[in-house]
């Protein structure tokens, strides 16, 4: 077949060939090496291990056992116990609603300043991707931990622990957002002379929106999660009760409690949907 | 009036827009033709400052607008109206919110930003757009529109402007032949009763030749003809075509003609 492709022709053939070998061979060698990498990981934890993770397996649903098993047994009154740890989760809430308020501000900040479609210096938008950076490489628990140290037993480290980490982790996905927009509508208001911050208004703003209210759903979502396990370390609300009838072994309690957590997310996720595909106008 | 000196415009070693000279002494219709690449949009762009120039110079009264930096290059593109090939509406606006932003300029960033526009500002605009006959779409979503419907919205917001001269880069390339006769008699109205110049690039030969008073031919970024459409012979056209000759010439390919049949059908 090739005898009958023009003299050029041939020569891009040759290159094409050449360079799907070297594909192939370069996936199949990252694909051997994930193995490898894989299967001494697992000896690396089995040999780390006090018991094998063979004896250790049928064991796992245990504890999820006596925690249902445990709640039969508390009986009906359960229901009330819902409403004894719905402060707490308010509490919980209060804590992830104000920390991704404040965090989602900062990062719509951070984002505007890290997007190549909207600030030439290349600078300014190296040194803003490397706070954002920042931000985002401590998990919520090491600054909370940090804090907690410095300013003690409150709700404060876990709000500034998360508010730092959504700042970071949203603002790279903001981004995302704005580099991604059709920059024709942007050209067109500058072609009409508007200022930098109408053409961020209206150019950038109205396309990104839509993506930038569902991160920011998902990342309320996550940031309860944050509160809760924040909780476990001294910063209050529900998942210090969590953590307290775990240690005391309270299974109808445990129980109550993750069934409100539970019902929050999926409440939330109902919620996002619901907001998101009427900003879009899927809606009217 | 308006004095393009020696401009140039080179994207690596590409020549985009090589060394271009014209004068434009009154208002005048004017169209640009060249095949794709040839510099057209290079050169309105560059007018319009989207985009700056290697070296050169444009007059405009005697100020040369491209030394114009911050607010007084945002008023001179408020005076320069620039209309584009794929509209550059903002999509998830409504129709009158996106012909008042062509006031941006002379709002206030903060009153425009919560859209609190005035009485006067929605007043205008909604005669502007009556005048395209598009005054019922004012509070659908630009996205909703065809597309000759947000080029005539588009035409709407150069006239919020109310811009000293017009540039349309390649206003009816996406059009259907109707929306395209559309926009091109409505650019050449505007032409006549405000007295501004209208610079278009054009696709087409017989758009240009049907439109404009005075033609400009582009090839490989250089002007090769410059003169009224008449002086303009089918060998200088194929010429400054090259290999899209045929399908500048071909009237039914993203032109304003229509046989009559056609036009009682979509009429």
């Amino acid at each position: 077949m090739q005898s009958s492709l023009p003299k050029n022709l041939i020569k891009i053939e040759n290159n094409l060939k050449s360079l799907t070998r070297t594909r192939s061979i370069y996936s199949f060698l990252s694909i051997a090496a994930l193995i490898a990498i894989i299967y001494s990981g697992l000896i690396v934890a089995e040999t780390g291990n006090a018991t094998s993770i063979w004896v250790g397996l049928p064991k796992f649903f245990d504890y999820p056992i006596d925690l249902f098993v445990g709640s039969w047994e508390y009986g009906y009154r359960w229901n009330l116990l819902l409403l004894e740890y719905l402060p707490d989760l308010i509490s919980t809430i209060n804590m992830a609603l104000f920390s991704t308020a404040i965090g989602t501000l900062l990062a719509f900040f951070l984002s505007i300043f890290s997007s190549r479609n909207l600030i030439k210096s290349k600078t300014t938008v190296l040194i803003f991707r490397r706070i954002m950076d920042v931000c985002r490489s401590f998990p919520e628990l090491v600054i909370a931990l940090v804090l907690l140290y410095l300013l003690g037993k409150s709700a404060l480290p876990a709000v500034i622990a998360i508010i730092i980490h959504t700042a970071g982790a949203l603002g790279k996905l903001f981004s995302e957002a704005i580099e991604n927009v059709d920059k024709n509508p942007i050209e067109g208001l500058e072609s009409c002379g508007a200022s930098w911050f109408t053409r961020i208004r209206f150019g950038v703003v109205t396309q990104a929106l839509p993506l930038f209210l569902t991160y920011t759903i998902l990342r309320f979502e996550i940031n309860i999660r944050a509160s809760t396990i924040l909780g476990f370390v001294g910063a209050g609300g529900i998942g210090e009760q969590l953590y307290t009838n775990i240690q005391w072994k309270y299974e109808a309690d445990t129980i109550a409690i993750m069934f409100l957590l539970v019902s929050t997310i999926i409440a939330l996720d109902y919620l996002s949907s619901y907001w998101r595909k009427s900003l879009i106008g899927l809606k009217s | 009036m308006i004095k393009v000196e020696k401009l140039n415009k080179f994207f690596g070693d590409n020549r985009a827009v090589n060394d271009v000279t014209f004068e434009i002494n009154k208002p005048e219709m004017i169209g640009i033709i060249g095949r794709s690449g040839a510099g057209k949009s290079t050169l309105l762009r560059i007018m319009n400052r989207l985009t700056d120039a290697t070296s050169g110079s444009i007059f405009i009264e005697g100020r040369d607008i491209l030394s114009l930096t911050k607010k007084d290059k945002r008023v001179w593109q408020k005076d320069c109206a620039m209309i584009f090939q794929q509209f550059n509406l903002v999509p998830r606006l409504d129709v009158l919110t996106n012909v008042i932003l062509g006031r941006s300029n002379i709002q206030s960033t903060i009153r425009s930003s919560l859209k609190l526009f005035t009485k006067a500002e929605r007043i205008d605009a909604l005669m502007a757009l009556d005048k395209l006959g598009m005054a019922e779409t004012a509070l659908q979503r630009a996205e909703t529109l065809s597309g000759g419907q947000q080029q005539r919205v588009a035409i709407c917001r150069a006239m919020m402007q109310q811009p000293k001269m017009i540039l349309a880069d390649e206003p009816i390339a996406s059009l259907d032949p109707l929306n395209a006769r559309l926009v091109m008699e409505s650019l050449r109205n505007i032409h006549r009763e405000k007295k501004i110049t209208v610079l278009a690039n054009l696709h087409t030969l017989d758009t240009a030749k049907n439109y404009c008073d005075r033609i400009i031919g582009m090839r490989l970024g250089e002007i090769v003809f410059d003169d009224v459409p008449s002086s303009l012979k089918d060998d200088v056209a194929r010429e400054i075509y090259g290999a899209e000759a045929e399908e500048a010439f071909e009237p039914t390919v993203t032109s304003t003609s229509l046989g009559d049949e056609k036009f009682a059908e979509a009429g």
